[in-house]
């Protein structure tokens, strides 16, 4: 058995993932009742599972072309990042309160990926000035200028 | 001629002043690769919420208008597009700086911006009304099906694959009927307490748009991006003036295929600037010249880019139907003020329909004037670091979607949507016929319920849906829309090669 080229067994995933969603939408949306609040959906479901499950096969099949997909160099390079900032939305807001949070995430996330080297002094200073003056700037727009409400738990 | 009498509206000093901010910010947010119209204008909605309706819709629409001119900024002088519109834009402009004629492209691709542009708005001003009683004579039926087209028409069109883009349509169209029913009362796919009341339009905007953008700037990890902005020399603006009238062929070609293009929903302005610099080749008796910084070539696609803004209003204005991506954000705009367009907009909100339209005329001057003396700054404002603009919108994102209802449970609405969006779209799903079918899919479920009601009472659900000449026509229009992609769709993979399937 050849092996599969990772787009392909990605897209494969992907489709066959996007189908089961269908599929689930689908038997909730003939299950549930009142029958009449899922009239629409019924409608809408049976053509999303139609597609979804002709992309599935088609995917299997290798009928259709794909994505670019994603390789294992970009999968490193976006996976620090996409943790800090799913930390960061899903627990940090909440936990530490807006201003703290993003500034933190801020930071963490111009260091992870700012090209300048990380041995240098210069470019730390840069990056903790960069922080400060973003973070002055929301600040002073949000909370100070149109006054809106943000999850304030600590310091702010 | 009514537009005339709410002139004045405009030169208040609240909305002037925002339709300034708008159109300096949206040169500086479109000169800035990564940060395309349509996640400008969705990021700036949160900030709208305090305004009044017709200030919201200002400072969008001046922040459309010039992202679509500011993008050329970059597309001259770094050779990156600011927005797709400006893909036609890096031929000939980035081989005129290089030339050593950056002012002057920059001086012509905001003269025939605000040339292709003005006429635009013109045709959204004098075809909007006729168009909107036109829609006077639309039942459950046409509106319902005016909605499924909406979706179909992005699906098949703005995707590079018809199934993908149908799918897409359908995940929105059923992301949008997450709550609780409004009829029943009845709880649907409420899988946690975040999505009792539905899926907030505005966070999933940003989610769709912002957060995928984000992930694709950390996806290409520590690199310095290499862009280096050519330095431009003095021109003066009297000569790059003569020279966009001189080119008049181009300048017609780029504006009259901006404005039908724009017409045509879900064709955006990646595909007017294109086919504007395409034809205008094909008419050109120096089209061997086009390439290596011939202004023909820059005109075309910089007058058809931004004519192609006030016509894809039109649809939308008139029959809800977005006519680009940026325009379905823009109806988002419109409906979190509770106003819906169509006849309800010209009726009863005129101030705000023709307030928000004359801005834009004004600022198609003002993107002009702003665009030939910012152009300077913008061009360094381009060269931030991806890091730090990821940074920068992730942050954006988070204030703008929490800021809708000061619930957490958009924000959690927002990043999900964003995640699953950029994977999607890593296999061909596309944002845009998403996007639509969350926007439409309220209206196309409730004049489905009431057209089910009428029908039962009447002939039947069959005549009802599918008989009568305008139903007849937009099912066509479906239909049409659909083979024609799918047709395309084929002819192109004809052309492509297994080693490219398969890989």
């Amino acid at each position: 058995m050849s092996t599969l080229p990772l787009p392909r067994l990605q897209h494969m995933i992907g489709s066959g993932l996007v189908a089961a969603v269908g599929v689930s939408v689908c038997y909730i949306s003939y299950t549930q009742q009142p029958s009449e609040a899922f009239l629409f959906p019924r409608l809408i479901a049976t053509i999303f599972v139609v597609l979804a499950l002709w992309t599935f096969i088609k995917a299997c099949l290798r009928w259709t072309k794909v994505g670019n997909g994603i390789s294992m160099t970009q999968f490193k390079n976006l996976a620090p990042g996409l943790i800090v900032a799913l930390i960061y939305i899903f627990w940090a807001v909440k936990g530490l309160g807006f201003y703290t949070a993003t500034t933190i995430a801020f930071f963490i996330l111009l260091s992870l990926y700012d090209p300048a080297p990380h041995t240098a002094v210069k470019s730390w200073v840069k990056r903790v000035i960069t922080t400060a003056c973003f973070m002055a700037a929301m600040y002073g727009l949000f909370a100070l200028l149109l006054k809106v409400y943000t999850p304030r738990e600590i310091f702010f | 001629m009514e537009f005339i009498y709410y002139f004045g509206d405009v030169f208040t000093p609240i909305n002037f002043g925002l339709l300034l901010l708008g159109t300096i910010g949206g040169l500086i947010l479109g000169a800035t690769p990564g940060l395309s119209p349509t996640m400008a204008v969705a990021l700036l909605i949160p900030f709208t919420f305090q305004l009044e309706a017709a200030q919201g819709l200002i400072l969008l629409g001046a922040a459309y208008t010039s992202t679509v001119a500011g993008g050329a900024v970059s597309a001259i002088l770094l050779k990156i597009p600011g927005a797709p519109a400006n893909i036609a834009t890096t031929l000939d402009g980035h081989q005129m700086a290089l030339n050593g004629e950056g002012a002057k492209a920059l001086q012509l691709s905001f003269l025939s911006s605000a040339v292709g542009g003005v006429f635009g708005v013109l045709l959204l001003i004098f075809l909007t009304p006729v168009l909107a009683q036109w829609a006077l004579a639309f039942g459950p039926s046409h509106l319902f099906w005016l909605a499924i087209l909406g979706v179909t028409v992005i699906g098949s069109l703005d995707s590079s694959s018809v199934v993908k883009g149908l799918l897409s349509g359908c995940i929105g169209l059923w992301l949008a009927t997450i709550g609780f029913d409004d009829i029943m009362g009845a709880q649907r796919f409420i899988f946690h307490s975040s999505l009792g009341g539905g899926i907030n339009i505005i966070a999933a905007l940003i989610g769709l748009f912002a957060i995928p953008q984000v992930i694709t700037m950390f996806a290409k990890g520590r690199k310095n991006d290499g862009a280096e902005a050519i330095q431009v020399q003095k021109h003066p603006i009297n000569g790059a003036a003569t020279e966009v009238l001189r080119n008049k062929r181009a300048l017609g070609i780029g504006t009259l295929t901006g404005s039908i293009i724009g017409l045509i929903p879900g064709v955006g302005g990646q595909i007017a600037g294109l086919v504007a610099y395409d034809q205008s080749k094909k008419f050109s008796p120096d089209s061997n010249k086009f390439g290596t910084g011939h202004p023909e070539g820059l005109i075309a696609a910089e007058s058809a880019n931004n004519a192609m803004v006030g016509p894809s209003l039109v649809p939308l204005l008139t029959l809800s139907i977005p006519g680009s991506p940026t325009a379905a954000v823009l109806l988002g705009g419109l409906l979190i003020h509770g106003i819906f367009p169509g006849t309800d907009l010209f009726d009863n909100h005129p101030d705000v329909a023709w307030t928000f339209i004359n801005s834009m005329l004004i600022g198609q001057v003002l993107m002009c004037i702003f665009g030939l003396y910012v152009a300077g700054m913008a061009a360094r404002v381009a060269q931030v670091p991806q890091s730090m603009m990821a940074a920068i919108v992730l942050g954006l994102a988070v204030f703008g979607s929490y800021s809708v209802q000061s619930s957490m449970g958009d924000v959690y609405v927002m990043a999900s949507l964003g995640v699953m969006m950029y994977f999607l779209e890593r296999f061909g799903f596309s944002a845009a016929p998403l996007v639509l079918g969350l926007i439409l899919g309220p209206i196309a479920e409730s004049n489905f319920i009431q057209g089910s009601m009428i029908a039962s009472a009447t002939d039947g659900l069959a005549p009802y849906f599918f008989g009568g000449p305008l139903n007849i026509f937009l099912i066509a229009i479906v239909v049409l829309s659909i083979v024609y992609s799918a047709y395309m769709e084929l002819r192109s993979r004809r052309y492509t090669s297994k080693e490219e399937i398969l890989a």
